[in-house]
């Protein structure tokens, strides 16, 4: 199936390029490139284990072929062995990812691996996070169609890749979705540029997987389960938003979305039958020099595969964002949260403003402030037959909507104050207090974690392409987190930016309460230079074990100790 | 099957290579206030323009950007360039995308790109990642990374494109 895919693209991708008038020629050529290598000793002490292979890499290649309204792709990807954190499953080289796609009148046609999204993803998101391993790439069909400005019709159909697989030998879902967007103010000329702007959608998706027979003995006699082989979910979503167009530039917007999912019964549910339920809602407010903005959100039961014995990251139908912070210190990222798909209520909120310049606060140019408060809590739930936990093969539970749930998964709340001294010297200085709940990543039963963490970080340009950036980042905590997050840490960087190309850098973090005592040092060492679009890496040291997340989904890294390498590029 | 293809595509790359420079592919990306347009449609009045990938979470996308903003009154004066800052945020964290922006006070045009398609497309690897277009919208010049001072390159580049256009319009 692959191979003839890969046929028909070419002869597609060849007829379409010698029948337009400028032939191949007219047509360009893009393309990027990474490849990742690692080489990792054993150490015991931070429990980095031994690289039977010796040295692992990753790589991957998207060449791109564009002509017109024409386009054709291929990814071509290799893990001989993948490198550490990665699933084993990836190992092996090939053509991961070839599609062909073309745009005529109000049709937008693709055939072949395509990535897509409907309205936030709470039911439908294909997406790939290169760095996390993640790529639920649908392979099959995707049409989208503007039949009338304003309004966008979006139609998918096809199987999700996983690792290596053949999908279309295996009993995978098939996944079948629609999706409808009308812009009020571009469908209605006269509201073209109108201060209050409307626009709603619906989505709807529906998962095919055979199901085997199973059979359950309830009081001497034996049934046959019913299992859904047709899984349907829909959503309907809006936006609004009104300028208010006055000098301030404020403006306001509210977006919703909300969506339900049919009997699912599956490996991270527990393979109970209740309806699962999503609600998203945001709202801000902006003007110059200031932003708010609100978020809540309620999950019940949405976890939402193709493959209902799943349990990994992969095969996801549906994408749940996370509504927490997402930090760039590593040591504020030490506890991240992800989404618990089966039920969880939480909210968030932002408040960014900037301290006039001029002013005693602000300085010569301003001072930048965000806050940021965020709290996750579990939902109600209500196990069916009150003398039980929620059992398999049973409704489950019922949940009282509005209905806080007891268990706190997280809480954290940050600031973050920026500063700009001088046009050679900025600074900035964060500050957050997080109460993670070790449940939430899978750790039941262990102690709630409260940390206070800072972080400091300067750039100094020492002459006009060059620079020094220092950060030091600390993190206080009374409580041990597994294995790799006992007692207290802190880190300093020292990096050297030289004229923009080369850059060299120096880090330990060291977990200086941890039992091992004072040789807790993950130092590293790291060069690198870049060279308009293409960058190598090279670092030395050691990498702590943690976990990685983007975008609310995280995969556990091991440690490491040793060599890593990265290349990357795009023509 | 597989030499077949990699030779196909050795023989397109190529002629690739002798063809003009790459132009924005037609990706649908979204305004801030919701519109839908063509990344293919960015223009500047027939002027040269940037696209700046970035995203909120990412420290050197911030630095980067918020350097420029300073200094983009005065190359918008001295040169006409306009800045599409394209934010890969997802419904994660789109929601933060517009606060801040106007906080900061940036007057960038700035775009979302909120399943990475435009990334994609333009063979993007991680933000930052900059590029520079002529008046017909062709990538003349683009930069992965940044560094502080990273903003006069890019500027230099943003002179010459001014000049050449200037030049091949007479």
């Amino acid at each position: 199936m692959m191979k003839k895919g890969l046929l028909i693209a070419l002869v597609l991708f060849m007829a379409v390029g010698t029948a337009n008038a400028q032939g191949v020629l007219g047509g360009k050529v893009t393309g990027s490139f990474q490849m990742d290598m690692q080489v990792s000793r054993e150490d015991t002490l931070i429990g980095s284990q031994k690289v039977a292979e010796k040295f692992l890499s990753n790589a991957f290649a998207n060449i791109l072929y564009t002509n017109g309204d024409f386009s054709a792709g291929v990814r071509f990807e290799s893990y001989l062995n993948p490198i550490l954190g990665f699933d084993s499953q990836y190992k092996g080289a090939g053509f991961a990812n070839r599609f062909v796609s073309y745009k005529k009148d109000f049709l937008e046609i693709t055939v072949g691996n395509y990535y897509e999204q409907f309205g936030n993803g709470l039911i439908f998101r294909s997406y790939e996070e290169r760095n996390l391993g993640l790529d639920n790439a649908m392979d099959g069909a995707k049409i989208v169609a503007k039949p009338f400005n304003g309004i966008t019709l979006k139609g998918v159909i096809g199987k999700q890749r996983y690792y290596w697989e053949d999908v279309w030998k295996t009993d995978n879902g098939l996944i079948r979705g629609g999706d409808l967007e009308i812009s009020l103010n571009e469908l209605i000329p006269s509201l073209a540029n109108a201060a209050t702007r409307l626009s709603f959608g619906g989505s709807f998706v529906s998962v095919y997987e055979k199901a085997a027979s199973d059979y359950v003995t309830i009081a001497d006699t034996l049934y046959q389960r019913q299992i859904p082989e047709n899984i349907g979910a829909g959503a309907v979503r809006l936006n609004l938003s009104h300028d208010f167009s006055n000098s301030q530039g404020s403006s306001l917007n509210i977006g919703a979305e909300y969506a339900r999912k049919g009997q699912d019964p599956n490996a991270i549910n527990n393979y109970i039958y209740r309806n699962g339920e999503a609600l998203y809602l945001t709202a801000g407010y902006t003007q110059k020099g200031l932003g708010v903005s609100l978020a809540a959100k309620r999950i019940d039961n949405m976890s939402f595969k193709s493959r209902r014995n799943e349990v990994g990251n992969m095969l996801s139908v549906n994408y749940l964002p996370a509504i927490t912070r997402q930090h760039a210190y590593s040591l504020m990222a030490m506890y991240p949260y992800a989404t618990q798909v089966n039920g969880e209520m939480g909210i968030q909120a932002d408040v960014m403003y900037k301290i006039k310049k001029g002013t005693a606060l602000g300085g010569k140019y301003g001072t930048d402030v965000k806050l940021n408060y965020s709290r996750i809590n579990s939902i109600d739930k209500q196990p069916i037959d009150p003398s039980q936990t929620i059992k398999a093969t049973t409704m489950g539970y019922t949940s009282d909507f509005f209905k806080v749930g007891k268990d706190l998964y997280f809480e954290e709340i940050n600031f973050e104050l920026g500063k700009k001294f001088s046009s050679d010297l900025k600074t900035s200085f964060m500050y957050s207090y997080q109460t993670f709940n070790p449940i939430a990543s899978g750790h039941e039963g262990e102690p709630f974690v409260y940390a206070h963490i800072f972080a400091l970080d300067g750039t100094y340009k020492v002459a006009k392409t060059s620079s020094l950036r220092l950060e030091l980042q600390l993190l206080l905590t009374e409580q041990n987190y597994g294995e790799w997050a006992t007692g207290d840490w802190i880190q300093g960087t020292l990096e050297y930016n030289l004229s923009g190309r080369w850059f060299a850098a120096v880090t330990d973090q060291w977990n200086y309460g941890n039992a091992n005592g004072d040789k807790t040092h993950y130092y590293n060492v790291a060069v690198g230079c870049t060279f308009n679009t293409t960058r190598v890496q090279l670092s030395y040291g050691k990498q702590r074990k943690g976990i990685m997340c983007i975008g609310g989904v995280c995969r556990e890294v091991p440690a490491s100790n040793g060599l890593f390498a990265t290349i990357t590029s795009s023509f | 099957m597989r030499k077949t293809l990699l030779f196909a595509f050795a023989v397109v790359f190529s002629l690739g290579i002798t063809a003009q420079e790459a132009k924005i592919p037609k990706i649908n990306v979204k305004t801030l206030d919701g519109k839908s347009i063509s990344a293919n449609d960015f223009a500047n009045d027939g002027k040269p323009f940037a696209i700046c990938f970035w995203a909120t979470w990412c420290k050197p996308c911030l630095m980067e950007l918020n350097t420029i903003a300073d200094l983009y009154e005065d190359w918008q004066k001295e040169t006409g360039i306009k800045i599409y800052a394209v934010s890969l945020d997802d419904s994660r964290t789109v929601t933060r995308v517009k606060p801040l922006v106007n906080s900061s006070e940036w007057a960038y045009e700035v775009i979302l790109d909120e399943n990475s398609e435009l990334k994609r497309a333009m063979g993007v690897n991680n933000p930052p990642h900059t590029f520079l277009c002529n008046g017909k919208g062709e990538i003349i010049w683009q930069h992965a990374g940044y560094a502080p001072g990273d903003e006069e390159h890019f500027f230099e580049a943003i002179r010459k494109a001014i000049v050449d256009s200037a030049i091949s319009k007479q």
